[in-house]
């Protein structure tokens, strides 16, 4: 079954991609969105059914090259069964949702056939992510990696005759292939260190890797430290966390199906999946995870102002994707990996749903993506409004404080994430930026809904006359997003961030008493958690997270103190409060606003000017290079002397040996006689006995 | 013990006599009449006897104390030569015919040019070695000159024979130093004196001169000059027929001399055979650039490919040795196809042999041209056809062999000497439009080289098998 998951959809890309003209479009899109629901629901089955005990399934032998061994393997464990489903049914929905998006697209000619194309397409990455979530070893897992970003690139471009487009894929690419050389060189160390890429092994040296020392760029490093840090080096490019962030709102140039799917819910949470994956490792490498709590922490307050003033929808919500996306590198570098791969569960599906009510509302209006000329679309889109609205509230977070998880997905999955990072980090910068930037998220989001839903139609009004609920293609996948968005939250609360001895009994370890003095240790530094039970006790390895005995972050996150618990239900209903008073009762506001603090304005409106010092220090530079090196270096030097060589110094050899055969006999035989003078001569003094 | 020795050359005696039959029969019978009947019966016969050679033979026999050796190695080269040399005489009956050059003394010299050949890669000793040379020699003087009413053709011969006969001077000279110092003509005796370190200033003369008229026959500059104009002159059946039969057999006999009479200082000869085989490989690809008349570009063509199997020889091991042979049968099989196709170059009944004639060919005769292209990028050594990897072969020999620098050398040669066959592609497919050639030409001549294209892409399987063969014959020769 679990071959069929990962396979049925490699089999559906391939039909669509390549057997599209036997079976037509609509038999194309028909056989890989059906695999696909097959492979979702074989999914479905698996993550029910299974019972945390970690499986491998192996597939064939793949490489055999000295010390280097491994198999083509399917590691089941729960970090995969969690991302199985998660992948699958977003994607099945997409596929689904396609149907109904890519019907009709003005970016190809009449009776062009693009559509197989597009479903080959989502399913081909879709093998791909599976295939990197399924993955035993660190190369299967790189093929993935790897697979997964091609899969982004073709459909970023996939309007192919966009030059934005185009521009927005190589970017994508290119930005990925920084944090991918973070990622190889973490996997070319662990194998020098371990001489090993299988999950099995690596994780089971793990404790030594912390005591090794080990030499890069002509510094000692502790192995640990370093590989942890090179491997969150290849999660923050696909992740996109700051610095590397910039390809994912330019990515939003792709069809809105292909956002929802790889730019929300899948393929950017990989980063999270993969420091979740290597937490054995990461748990022996303290200061790596200082720096991943940090960088999340800056990338979800930084996405959360940009998202401030973007008008067009999609760029909202993608900025929004980074900004959560730090919010999962805050818990998993707390220490508390089910936190983060709780959020990413819920994440995926509000905001695939977002994204998707996004795609709707484009549709509606005839692909018009600018905020600012929408408005009043209550009325024209219902179904697209309400499922917008679950959304809104989902990722705001909103719920009943205090309970924990009474409330929308985005509450219980959120508000663990902010008090682990107040226990992991004692109240510091993570906790502050990641408080603030629920503030702001509430504020984009519902500025999002205002702008598109309420006030009086903007913009062009034909478009608003023309404006129509899309079909129920596109409203079903909704639908069954929304049930997602409204109870994950809920029902896996206790899973993910219950009890320590119910998330590792999830998770498939085993759990056992603390020590005394680890008890000791815990009531000093938060008296209210002095009542621990339970820790981790398998070794690394075992189960599918692990967590290091010492490692109470996730027990101290319940005991936070009442505030901290309240703060981002505040910071919600301070940022909705925020977003009505502006959007609804005053929108004269954000414009008198945006021109008294112009130069604020505009520096989050440019994005803190990201693109644009990147440009300068790298880009400029990289094709002044470039034009050096293709002028001078290829086109002078180069092409020069092969020039030089094929036109000047051949052809007068040619000459030469064509004037030599002159055609008389005694030439002939005088070369002769100088050939064997040369050969007597040389052997003379050459050969033989001398 | 004289019955045994008959036996062991019995093939060369059945050739020779039917050769001699076929003569007398013809005379004093139909006389030209006769001529195509004779060429398909000396085809069938030359057939027959390499069946017999190849199914029937085994082990190693020596006949007249040493002097004749029939081995794997001498039978591989025989079977080479005489199907190469079957399948010419069977490409040019149409054309001689044609334009009334078939006459009867053309297959029976073929023949005789086959018994010389068979004798000289099976020669154990100096003597028989230079009686092969001279039956062959003497053969191919005349077919060379065989259309005497032409000038070209007669120059061809004359200039063939005159440079052909100081050749023959250098070589006895060579065996007659050889002689003085060792003491014998028997190779198994001039082995046991030139041992590595050990040989003489008067031996090492003896091999140089050996070596020069070895390269004469194998058209190894600086030996080379009379390659092109005989090549040029001659009909172009008689062309093909001097591109592959004597090249094998010339071949084979250099590898016989270098390693059974002088295996013993391998050291010595290296340094020759692969300054011939450098030098040939760089002027055969740098000359023919400049050519425009296909067969003297075919001439140098075999000048460099004569280079490359040169290398392998010069590696002076077996797997060298194999190299050689395995190249060289690829090399034979390229050339008949790409001759075949030569054959069929006419315009209004005449042959053409500008290469410009070929512009836009393609359009024409799509499928003689994807034939034609086939077999180009197979000369050029363009993978994965089967030019590629003879010459493979013969580099891994040669690096193997530590020399590394011949290797590169071969291999930059190859780069320049690709532009002028891809030229002829360039023409045939992108050529501007011009009055182009007749098409047609005969089914079996279109046969033999789509034949040859096929054998290109398909031989990369296994080789037809002939690299067992080639390694077989190698081990015999070189212990």
């Amino acid at each position: 079954m679990e071959t069929m998951i990962l396979f049925a959809p490699l089999l559906g890309a391939l039909i669509a991609g390549f057997g599209w003209r036997l079976i037509g479009d609509r038999g194309a899109m028909w056989v890989s969105t059906g695999l696909l629901f097959l492979s979702c629901i074989f999914s479905w089955i698996v993550f029910l059914t299974f019972d945390g005990t970690t499986e491998t399934i192996s597939i064939l032998r793949w490489i055999e090259s000295g010390s280097l061994s491994t198999d083509w393997a399917i590691r089941l464990d729960r970090l995969t069964a969690i991302m199985l489903i998660v992948i699958t049914t977003v994607s099945a929905l997409v596929h689904l949702y396609s149907f109904g998006y890519m019907a009709h697209d003005e970016n190809f000619r009449e009776n062009e056939s693009y559509r197989p194309r597009f479903f080959a397409y989502l399913s081909f990455f879709t093998f791909a992510m599976l295939m990197l979530v399924t993955a035993d070893n660190l190369v299967q897992m790189f093929f993935g990696w790897e697979g997964v970003g091609l899969a982004s690139y073709l459909l970023i471009g996939f309007y192919y005759r966009k030059p934005s487009a185009n521009a927005a894929a190589i970017k994508a690419f290119v930005v990925n292939r920084v944090g991918d050389f973070g990622f190889a060189l973490g996997i070319f160390a662990i194998f020098f260190l371990t001489d090993s890429i299988n999950f099995d092994d690596i994780f089971a040296a793990a404790p030594e890797l912390a005591e090794t020392q080990l030499t890069f760029l002509w510094t000692s490093w502790n192995a640990a430290e370093l590989v942890a840090f090179l491997l969150f080096i290849g999660a923050m490019g696909k992740s996109a966390q700051l610095f590397l962030h910039t390809w994912l709102p330019d990515a939003m140039e792709g069809p809105t199906p292909v956002s929802a799917l790889i730019h929300a819910a899948t393929m950017v949470t990989a980063g999270v999946f993969l420091v979740c994956r290597m937490s054995p490792i990461m748990e022996f490498a303290p200061n790596a995870m200082t720096f991943v709590t940090f960088l999340g922490a800056a990338t979800a307050f930084f996405a959360a102002t940009v998202g401030l003033v973007q008008n067009d929808i999609k760029r909202v919500i993608a900025y929004s994707t980074c900004s959560q996306l730090g919010y999962m590198f805050v818990a998993a570098g707390v220490g508390v990996y089910s936190v983060a791969m709780f959020h990413l569960f819920t994440h995926a599906f509000f905001k695939a749903m977002l994204f998707l009510g996004a795609g709707s509302v484009i549709h509606g209006m005839h692909h018009e993506q600018d905020m600012r000329n929408y408005g009043g679309l209550r009325k024209k889109l219902p179904y697209t409004f309400y499922a917008m609205l679950i959304g809104t509230l989902a990722i705001t977070g909103v719920g009943i404080p205090l309970t924990g998880w009474i409330g929308f997905a985005g509450f219980a999955s959120k508000d663990a994430v902010i008090e682990s990072a107040y226990a992991g980090t004692a109240g510091g910068f993570a906790f502050w930026s990641l408080v603030i930037a629920a503030l702001f998220t509430s504020f984009y989001s519902w500025r999002l809904m205002f702008l598109t839903f309420w006030g009086s139609p903007r913009g062009d009004k034909h478009t608003h006359d023309h404006a129509h609920e899309s079909p129920m293609t596109m409203l079903v996948p909704l639908g069954v997003l929304a049930l997602g968005a409204v109870f994950a939250g809920a029902i896996w609360y206790s899973s993910f961030f219950g009890k320590t001895n119910e998330v590792v009994k999830f998770f498939g370890g085993t759990y056992g008493e603390p020590t005394q003095e680890l008890v000791e240790q815990v009531a000093e530094r938060s008296p209210k958690a002095s009542e621990l039970h339970y820790v981790m006790e398998s070794a690394p390895g075992e189960a599918a997270i692990y967590i290091r005995p010492e490692n109470t972050i996730l027990h101290e996150a319940h005991y936070v103190p009442t505030w901290v618990k309240l703060s981002p239900f505040v910071a919600m209903v301070i940022g909705f409060v925020v977003a009505v008073w502006f959007y609804i009762l005053n929108p004269a506001m954000p414009g008198r606003l945006a021109e008294n603090q112009r130069p604020l304005y505009l520096f989050l409106l440019n994005k803190w000017y990201f693109d644009e010092i990147y440009d300068a220090i790298f880009v400029q530079p990289a094709k002044a290079l470039g034009r050096l090196l293709w002028r001078r270096g290829d086109g002078d030097v180069i092409d020069g002397s092969i020039n030089g060589v094929a036109m000047g110094i051949i052809p007068f050899f040619t000459r030469l040996a064509g004037r030599a055969q002159s055609g008389y006999i005694f030439t002939y035989a005088f070369t002769m006689v100088i050939g064997i003078v040369v050969l007597i001569t040389w052997m003379t003094l050459a050969g033989g006995a001398n | 013990m004289i019955q045994s020795d008959l036996t062991v050359i019995l093939p060369e005696i059945v050739l020779a006599l039917f050769a001699m039959g076929a003569l007398l029969g013809a005379v004093y019978t139909g006389k030209d009449r006769l001529a195509s009947l004779i060429l398909w019966i000396t085809a069938a016969v030359m057939i027959a006897v390499a069946a017999w050679i190849g199914l029937t033979g085994s082990g190693t026999n020596v006949a007249f104390n040493g002097m004749f050796h029939d081995d794997a190695f001498a039978r591989f080269a025989k079977v080479a030569i005489l199907l190469s040399a079957a399948v010419v005489l069977i490409m040019s009956e149409d054309y001689m015919a044609r334009r009334d050059l078939l006459r009867f003394e053309y297959p029976i010299l073929v023949a005789l040019a086959a018994v010389g050949m068979m004798m000289m890669v099976s020669a154990g000793d100096l003597i028989a070695l230079y009686m092969g040379l001279e039956l062959q020699s003497l053969a191919l003087y005349v077919v060379a000159s065989l259309r005497r009413d032409n000038a070209k053709s007669t120059e061809a011969g004359l200039k063939y024979f005159v440079l052909g006969a100081l050749s023959s001077g250098l070589l006895l000279y060579g065996a007659s130093l050889t002689y003085g110092y060792a003491g014998t003509t028997l190779f198994s005796g001039i082995i046991a004196t030139a041992t590595e370190g050990q040989v003489s200033l008067g031996l090492l003369f003896g091999l140089v001169f050996l070596t020069a008229g070895l390269a004469f026959k194998v058209s190894a500059v600086p030996f080379h000059m009379w390659t092109p104009d005989v090549y040029e002159g001659a009909p172009t059946p008689i062309t093909a027929f001097f591109a592959t039969a004597p090249k094998i057999a010339a071949m084979a006999l250099f590898a016989r001399v270098m390693h059974d009479a002088f295996g013993g200082a391998v050291g010595d000869w290296q340094q020759i055979i692969a300054l011939l085989s450098v030098l040939s490989m760089f002027l055969g690809a740098v000359a023919a650039i400049g050519q425009t008349n296909i067969k003297r570009l075919m001439a140098y063509s075999s000048i460099a490919h004569m280079g490359y199997a040169l290398m392998g020889l010069a590696a002076g091991t077996a797997f060298g040795v194999q190299a050689m042979l395995v190249y060289m049968a690829i090399y034979v099989t390229m050339n008949l196809g790409t001759f075949a196709f030569i054959l069929t170059m006419e315009k209004e009944g005449q042959p053409v042999t500008d290469i410009a004639a070929l512009n836009l060919y393609s359009k024409r005769e799509p499928g003689k041209a994807l034939a034609m292209l086939v077999l180009l990028f197979s000369l050029a050594g363009v993978p994965p056809l089967l030019g590629f990897f003879g010459k493979l072969y013969v580099l891994r020999a040669a690096y193997e062999a530590g020399l590394a620098w011949l290797a590169v050398a071969g291999v930059l040669a190859s780069v320049i000497g690709a532009f002028y066959y891809l030229r002829i592609v360039y023409y045939m497919y992108f050529g501007e439009d011009r009055e182009g050639l007749d098409g047609g030409g005969s089914a079996l001549l279109n046969g033999i080289l789509m034949a040859s294209a096929i054998i290109m892409l398909v031989g990369i399987v296994n080789f037809f098998g002939i690299e067992g063969a080639a390694e077989a014959a190698a081990i015999t020769l070189v212990n």
